[in-house]
Order: C-alpha cells, then sequence, then structure tokens
C-alpha cells in the first residue's frame, strides 16, 4: 500500500464519524466525465482531495483538456 | 486571420531570407551554412553544401568571381570574408567526388553547343533530370575559356575531376565539330532543331555565327534574361554569348547553364517558362542583420598562394563571418527567446492553432504569455508585432470557446473585484457639483500604494481650480490583454458612464496602462498622464524636502507608453528637479521593455514572467524608478531596489524599495476596498461600516507564501472555512487532528487545513483545482 493511501486512511469525515474508504467519485471538466475511485464517507459522500493529486494528476488532466 | 493575412505577416518578419552572400551569388551558395561548418571543424558539411548547388566544385573554389563579397555585410565594417578562399579548404580537404543519381531516363533529347561551364551545366543538370544529351564541342576539350587559365591557378588535374562527373550521366561528347549556320545537315544549326527536342547555346564570344535567331539593337542574339529564350521557340542561349567577353565571371556562367536547363525542362513538361522564378538569379536580399558594435577586424590574409588558407587561418577567416541573421526581437524579448524559434514560425504556429478542429492547441500557452508591449513592432525591419497577433488569436480564442479558463480566470476576478462595489466610486471634490478634472488612479496604483493616492488627490484638490473628481476602478485593460473583448467594452462603457455624469472631466491618471486604454479606446475623453500634469503645474511642497538622500535612479519606462516621448520627458524633469541623477537603461523609452505584468503574462505564465523582470533588473545595478506602481512591484518582488515616483514626491521614508513593500494579492485588494472605505469616510464625510468577515482566520507568512503563488486569496480560505463550519462538512486527519475542507464558489475548488484556535482559525496548508467533484 503507497503512502498516500496509508495516510489517507487516516481520514475521518467529522460529521459522520467514520473514516474514510476508497469509493468512486466522478470528476468532470471542460465538458468531460471521469470515474475515479478517491477516499470519500461512505454515508455522507464527502470527499479526499489530497494536496499531491490535485497539485499533480489532476492539474495535468486539467492542462490537456483545456488545449484539446 | 486568413492565408493572404497570414502570409503577409510571415513576409514581414525577414528571419528566413538568405543572407546577402547567398542571394548575391547566382547560384545561391550557402556561405553561412558553409561557414559554420567550417567552425566546426566540420569540412566535409563545409563542402556538401557547396557542392549541393556547384557541379563543379573543383574549379569553381578556385577561379569563382564572387559577386556575394558585394553583398557580405561585413563589408559595412571592413572587408568581406574571403568566400572563395573557404570555398577552396572546404573542397581540397574532404571534397572526393560522390556517386550522381540522376532520375530515370526521358525519351528526350537536347543538343547543348558548345562545352564550356554554361553548355556543361546545362548538360549535367539535364541529365540528372534524365534527358538523353549531346554535347558538340569545337575543340578537342572541355571547359571553354578556363583553359585560358593559368596552369597555377587552376591545375588541369582539377578540371579533369570535375568533368569526370559526365562518366556516370547520360552525355555524349563530339569533339572537334563545329556546327554550321547555314544549310540543314545534321550538324548545322536547322539539323540540330529537327533532330532534337531542344538546344542551347553555350557557344562563348569567340564564335558570332549568323544564326537565323532574331537579334537586340546591340547586334547580338536577343535573350530573354529569365528564362533565356530566343525567338526560336525551342533554342536558348547563354554564358559568354549573353554577357559578352569582359570579364570571366565563371559562376554567372553555370547560373545561366542552369537557367536554361530550368527552362527546358519546363519546355519539355509544356509548363509556364516564366512562373516563380524571380529570385532563380542573383538578388538583393532582405534580411537584416544589426552590425552595432561589431569591431573592424583585418581580413586574415592568404600567404601560401597556391594552397590556399591553412585550417587555422581558415578558421580565423570564418570568425569574422557574421553568419548574418535578424533576430532583432529575439534579441530584445525574453518571451520570444523563451519558445526557441522566430516570430515567422511563430505567427504560423498561431494560424495553425487557430485552425485546429480536433486534436491538442499546442500553442495556447505560447499565444496566452506575450505581454503584448509592442517591443517587437518597434525593433523589427518589417514592423511585426506579435503582441497584435497574440490578443488577436485570444480573442478567438474566447469567441470559440477555446480560451483555457485557467488563463486569465484569476485575473478577470481581480477586475472584477476593481469594478465592483468593493472599490468602483465616482465622485465630485467634496463640496463641488461640477468638475474640471477627474483623478483616476487606476486599480494597481491604489493596490500598491493607497496612502500616496489619498495624498495625491489632496495635492491636486489643493492646485487645481473648478473641482477636481476622483475615480476609482478599473480601466478594463486585464479584458482587453485576455481577448475578452466583450467584457472589455462593457468594462469601458460602465466607465464612460460615470465619467459622462461628472461632465466628461479631463482624466488624469497615474497609471500608463489607463492612459493607453482611454487614449485608443475612447477617442472623447481628453486625458493625461499625472507626470506630465505634475511637471507643468509643479510639484508637491514636501517633494523638495525629501528625505531621500540625494542619489542616483535608473529610469524604467513603461511598455504601454512607448511611444509618449512628452511622457519620458517629463518623468526626467520632475527627478532632475528633486535632484536625483538619472541613468538611462539600455533599453528605455520607445525601445523600453515590459516588466512581466503586461499581457497578463505573469498570471498565465510565471515562470516567463520571472525571466522577464529578472532580465530587466539585471540592466544596472542602480536602483530603479517605475512611474508605474505595477513595473516597481514586479521588480520589488525579484530582489530589486526599486521605487515608485511618488515615493519620491512624498518623501515616504516606510518605502524601503524591496519586495516587503510588495503587497500580494490579497492585500491589493484589500487595499483598495480600505482606501475607498477611508476616503468616504475622510473626503466626503460618508459613514462606512467596516465589514463584517464571517471567520477570523490567522495565516502564516510560510501559508500566505504558498497561497500566493498559487493565487488563492484569503477571501477564498475563508470561505472554505465558513462553509465547513456552518455546514459541519469536513474532514479531520486523526494523527495530526487538522481539519480538511473543501468549497467551490465558482469555478475554482479550495482546499484548506486548519485547526481551531481561541481567537479565530489557524491556517495550515491551502491548494485548488478546476476539476469539478460531481458525487
Amino acid at each position: 500500500m503507497g503512502k498516500q493511501a496509508i495516510q489517507q486512511q487516516k481520514i475521518v469525515c467529522v460529521k459522520c464519524g467514520i473514516y474514510l474508504t476508497p469509493g468512486k467519485v466522478t470528476l468532470s471538466y471542460m465538458g468531460s466525465t471521469f470515474p475515479v475511485e478517491l477516499y470519500k464517507c461512505a454515508q455522507c459522500g464527502l470527499v479526499y482531495i489530497p494536496e499531491d493529486l490535485a497539485r499533480g494528476k489532476m492539474q495535468q488532466v486539467e492542462e490537456s483538456l483545456e488545449d484539446k | 486571420m486568413d492565408q493572404k493575412l497570414l502570409r503577409e505577416r510571415e513576409a514581414r518578419c525577414v528571419q528566413e531570407n538568405p543572407p546577402g552572400c547567398t542571394a548575391g551569388c547566382p547560384i545561391h551558395v550557402d556561405v553561412r551554412g558553409m561557414v559554420a561548418a567550417i567552425l566546426k571543424g566540420d569540412y566535409e558539411a563545409g563542402v556538401t553544401l557547396f557542392e549541393k548547388m556547384v557541379p563543379f566544385p573543383g574549379i569553381i573554389s578556385r577561379v569563382c568571381d564572387q559577386p556575394c563579397q558585394k553583398a557580405c555585410k561585413r563589408k559595412e565594417i571592413d572587408d568581406p570574408i574571403s568566400i572563395n578562399a573557404l570555398e577552396k579548404i572546404c573542397v581540397d580537404s574532404k571534397h572526393t567526388p560522390k556517386p550522381v543519381v540522376g532520375l530515370p531516363e526521358k525519351n528526350k533529347k537536347v543538343a547543348v553547343v558548345g562545352a564550356g561551364l554554361s553548355g556543361l551545366t546545362c548538360a549535367f543538370d539535364l541529365a540528372r533530370k534524365g534527358y538523353k544529351v549531346v554535347v558538340f564541342e569545337a575543340s578537342g576539350v572541355l571547359g571553354g575559356s578556363i583553359r585560358d587559365i593559368t596552369e597555377s591557378k587552376l591545375p588541369r588535374e582539377i578540371i579533369e575531376k570535375d568533368f569526370a562527373v559526365f562518366d556516370q550521366l547520360p552525355v555524349e561528347f563530339e569533339f572537334n565539330v563545329v556546327i554550321e549556320s547555314q544549310g540543314s545537315s545534321s550538324r548545322s544549326f536547322i539539323g540540330l532543331r529537327e533532330s532534337f527536342d531542344a538546344v542551347y547555346l553555350g557557344i562563348g564570344c569567340k564564335e558570332q555565327n549568323a544564326l537565323d535567331l532574331r537579334v537586340a539593337l546591340d547586334g547580338n542574339i536577343a535573350i530573354d534574361p529569365v528564362t533565356l529564350a530566343t525567338s526560336h521557340p525551342k533554342v536558348f542561349a547563354g554564358g559568354r554569348l549573353r554577357r559578352g567577353c569582359e570579364e570571366r565571371a565563371p559562376v554567372t556562367s553555370i547560373a545561366d547553364g542552369r537557367s536554361a536547363a530550368i527552362s527546358i525542362d519546363r519546355l519539355m513538361q509544356n509548363a509556364s517558362l516564366t512562373a516563380n522564378r524571380e529570385k532563380e538569379g542573383p538578388f538583393v536580399s532582405t534580411l537584416f542583420t544589426n552590425t552595432k558594435g561589431i569591431e573592424r577586424e583585418n581580413k586574415v590574409p592568404i600567404i601560401d598562394l597556391a594552397n590556399g588558407y591553412s585550417k587555422e587561418e581558415a578558421e580565423a577567416e570564418a570568425k569574422r563571418c557574421l553568419l548574418c541573421e535578424c533576430r532583432e526581437c529575439v534579441k530584445a524579448c525574453e518571451y520570444l527567446a523563451h519558445y526557441g524559434s522566430y516570430p515567422k514560425r511563430y505567427v504560423r504556429e498561431v494560424y495553425n492553432n487557430l485552425s485546429i478542429v480536433m486534436g491538442i492547441h499546442h500553442a495556447n500557452k505560447m499565444i496566452n504569455t506575450c505581454n503584448l508591449c509592442g517591443l517587437c513592432e518597434q525593433v523589427c525591419p518589417g514592423n511585426l508585432n506579435m503582441g497584435e497577433i497574440c490578443r488577436e488569436a485570444r480573442q478567438m480564442m474566447v469567441e470559440r470557446g477555446k480560451m483555457p479558463p485557467s488563463a486569465h480566470d484569476f485575473a478577470l476576478r481581480d477586475m472584477r473585484f476593481s469594478t465592483g462595489d468593493n472599490f468602483a466610486l465616482s465622485r465630485h471634490q467634496a463640496g463641488f457639483t461640477a468638475s474640471n478634472v477627474a483623478f483616476y488612479p487606476g486599480c494597481q496604483h491604489a493596490a500598491s500604494s493607497p496612502e500616496q493616492v489619498k495624498k495625491m488627490y489632496q495635492f491636486l484638490c489643493d492646485k487645481l481650480d473648478g473641482g477636481v473628481a476622483l475615480m476609482l476602478g478599473c480601466c478594463g485593460a486585464p479584458a482587453n490583454w485576455a481577448g475578452q473583448e466583450a467584457l472589455f467594452q462593457e468594462t469601458l462603457q460602465k466607465f464612460e458612464q460615470e465619467w459622462r455624469k461628472l461632465g466628461s472631466p479631463k482624466v488624469i491618471t497615474s497609471c500608463p496602462t489607463c492612459f493607453s486604454m482611454f487614449q485608443q479606446n475612447l477617442p472623447e475623453l481628453q486625458v493625461e498622464m499625472l507626470w506630465t500634469l505634475l511637471d507643468r503645474i509643479g510639484l508637491p511642497d514636501k517633494a523638495t524636502t525629501s528625505t531621500f538622500a540625494r542619489r542616483k535612479f535608473a529610469v524604467h519606462d513603461s511598455c504601454t507608453t512607448r511611444y509618449e516621448a512628452a511622457l519620458h520627458k517629463s518623468v526626467r524633469n520632475i527627478l532632475g528637479k528633486l535632484g536625483y541623477e538619472i541613468e538611462e537603461l539600455p533599453r528605455s523609452r520607445e525601445n523600453t521593455v515590459c516588466c512581466g505584468y503586461g499581457g497578463l503574462m505573469i498570471y498565465t505564465n510565471k515562470d516567463v514572467a520571472h525571466k522577464v523582470i529578472n532580465r530587466r533588473i539585471k540592466e544596472s545595478d542602480t536602483d530603479y524608478l517605475a512611474y508605474c506602481a505595477m513595473c516597481r512591484d514586479n521588480f520589488a518582488s525579484q530582489g530589486k531596489r526599486a521605487f515608485y515616483l511618488l515615493d519620491l514626491l512624498f518623501g515616504d521614508e516606510k518605502k524601503t524599495g524591496d519586495e516587503k513593500d510588495v503587497p500580494g494579492y490579497s492585500q491589493r485588494q484589500e487595499n483598495r476596498a480600505r482606501l475607498k472605505r477611508s476616503l468616504l469616510r475622510e473626503v466626503w464625510g460618508e459613514t462606512v461600516q467596516e465589514p463584517e468577515t464571517e471567520v477570523k482566520v490567522i495565516i502564516p507568512d510560510r501559508v500566505r507564501q504558498i497561497m500566493e503563488d498559487r493565487m488563492i486569496l484569503v477571501d477564498d480560505v475563508i470561505k472554505v472555512i465558513a462553509h465547513a463550519e456552518a455546514t459541519g462538512n469536513k474532514l479531520k486527519d486523526s494523527e495530526s487532528n487538522r481539519y480538511i475542507a473543501y468549497f467551490r464558489p465558482v469555478s475554482v475548488t479550495y482546499w484548506v487545513e486548519y485547526s481551531s484556535q481561541e481567537d479565530g482559525f489557524l491556517v495550515h496548508n491551502a491548494y485548488c483545482h478546476r476539476i469539478e467533484i460531481l458525487e
């Protein structure tokens, strides 16, 4: 298990009081939607996007969609 | 930009035009390429370039009459470079005849009369194209008049080595044959015309046979200078027959043979003899090469007359070559240099980028990075303005919905802040119902130095009669630069309405960009820069008792007012009145460079903007003086001591000139909003409530810097925390006990890591993305 996943396992949804677990999330940008697996609250659906992901892969995807 | 405009724009960039030597050479030898090869010690590459154009390299490398030298740029400084001597060393060191590859044989026959250089070139070129060629020569040898050149200058084995190429080509030679001008035998002129598909006459100047061709006024055969056609459709003529015998011009003879071969080939294919032949022979190139600052350097003499240059000598002479190219704009502009090419290519890239329907728009970033400063146009010999092209491209991208949303979003939101209620203001002077002038400090001056805006407004009210209105807002430049034409017009109209409500007073602005936007887009509005006004009406009293020590400043002129000579003069006058010494930067006034803010470059491509800033601030060790607050802030942000002209006028001791004075994005908005509130209270005596923040946040400097780099405002962070605390939608890292929350006000999702403190929330980190979380 990667370092990032271990870190994400420690994230709790404050409202529901449960640990986040991997689940299906739909992301969307510039008219494209893509299903991804992210840590989220199994109860209320609150999602966690870690900084590395937001500033890494997600930014790359944003840039390539913007240039399409 | 349609195809026609594209071509017109491409043609303005002269960078790809050949150097003078190549253009002046009748067969266009790539001298620059050859010299570059010599400089690398690669003589083989040198000879390859030479051979590419020259059919008989050994001969020409020894006897060329060098028309190229007349066009050598070096001539403007001292002597042209010794091109033929450099060709000789290339040929002598590396020339080994290579196999000639010709096209498949064609069913057409050409007669060449005369085996001089022009006839042999014609035969060589046509044979390579697959024509069957028969050369008729009156003597028993090939070469014609080159045989008159002394053996020491042109060794016979060189001639034989060059002509050995004909062993590989479908060329037949008939020696000791004189073509009769009369009669119709197979060895007569008429006979040749009948039995061959075309005839080339390269009979030199010795024979002036009375052929039955039309003659010109001078009694010589009439020959078309471009096609070398005679009055008979099958017959072409050139070489010394055309030129006369006064001068030896071997390379021109070769060019004639080549032109005739092209004409004959076209004739055989029923193609136009005349189309697109403008640059076949020698021409004057429009390539510009700046020779400023190049020092005189003597030509390397040829000491060994028989053998020519040694390699050391050749390399020394090659170093004198200017390797002519233009690149004036690329040398001047960090942005143009960054993309590794030059405008002719860039224009094409922009055009292609706009033409793509499906696929990746590779030039988006390039188009959006230009600072639109107009320096390229100023230094370009063809006045090509990349800024104009990039701005127009941005407009089209916006119109077609192809503008990347991230490019200008932040800057445009900042603009909306300035045109909104938090900042926009339009008032007559307190106690007045009409205004003679209106002071318009612009959004960035107000953001950088709000206190100075207040002081300057007070000064103008004291000094000028007839009422001085104050107008706060934004001129719309960010929308203009972003290609958002509709938003720009809307912003401008809103400003215009307010200005008309004030009675259309003359506008005094301290911002060069506002000045240029108004001047270019609102023809009815009279606008003046604050600096020319101050030069005229006198400086604030305090200015003359400035707390600054007497010292020197290097003046940075703003790019948006590069052609405002009166402004440049006034700024220098003001500095003079204050007792400062002035240093002129290498690029100033109409040649000034952008500070890195223009065109929204700093938002779209921070790396290039920083390169631009860093290049500018390294031009002098002297402290800089700018008369645009934004220019000043950009220099200071990268560690250059820089002052804004009002820092000197008001003798503000708090201004240190360094980056500590540079407010971040959030602070800039805060400064504008506070300025409006305090002016309303202090000048117009209104009661204005301080806005209540939803939550109180504590942001350490480290985090503040992160937010600045990621273009996240304090206000964005507050919104996230307020939303999380109000809804309870927040996460918690069970190890660090920090909350993590996200919120998307409009088009960006902001994430904040924070913890509660007694008096508010401590922010640990913030980041953002544009991708939307749907479920």
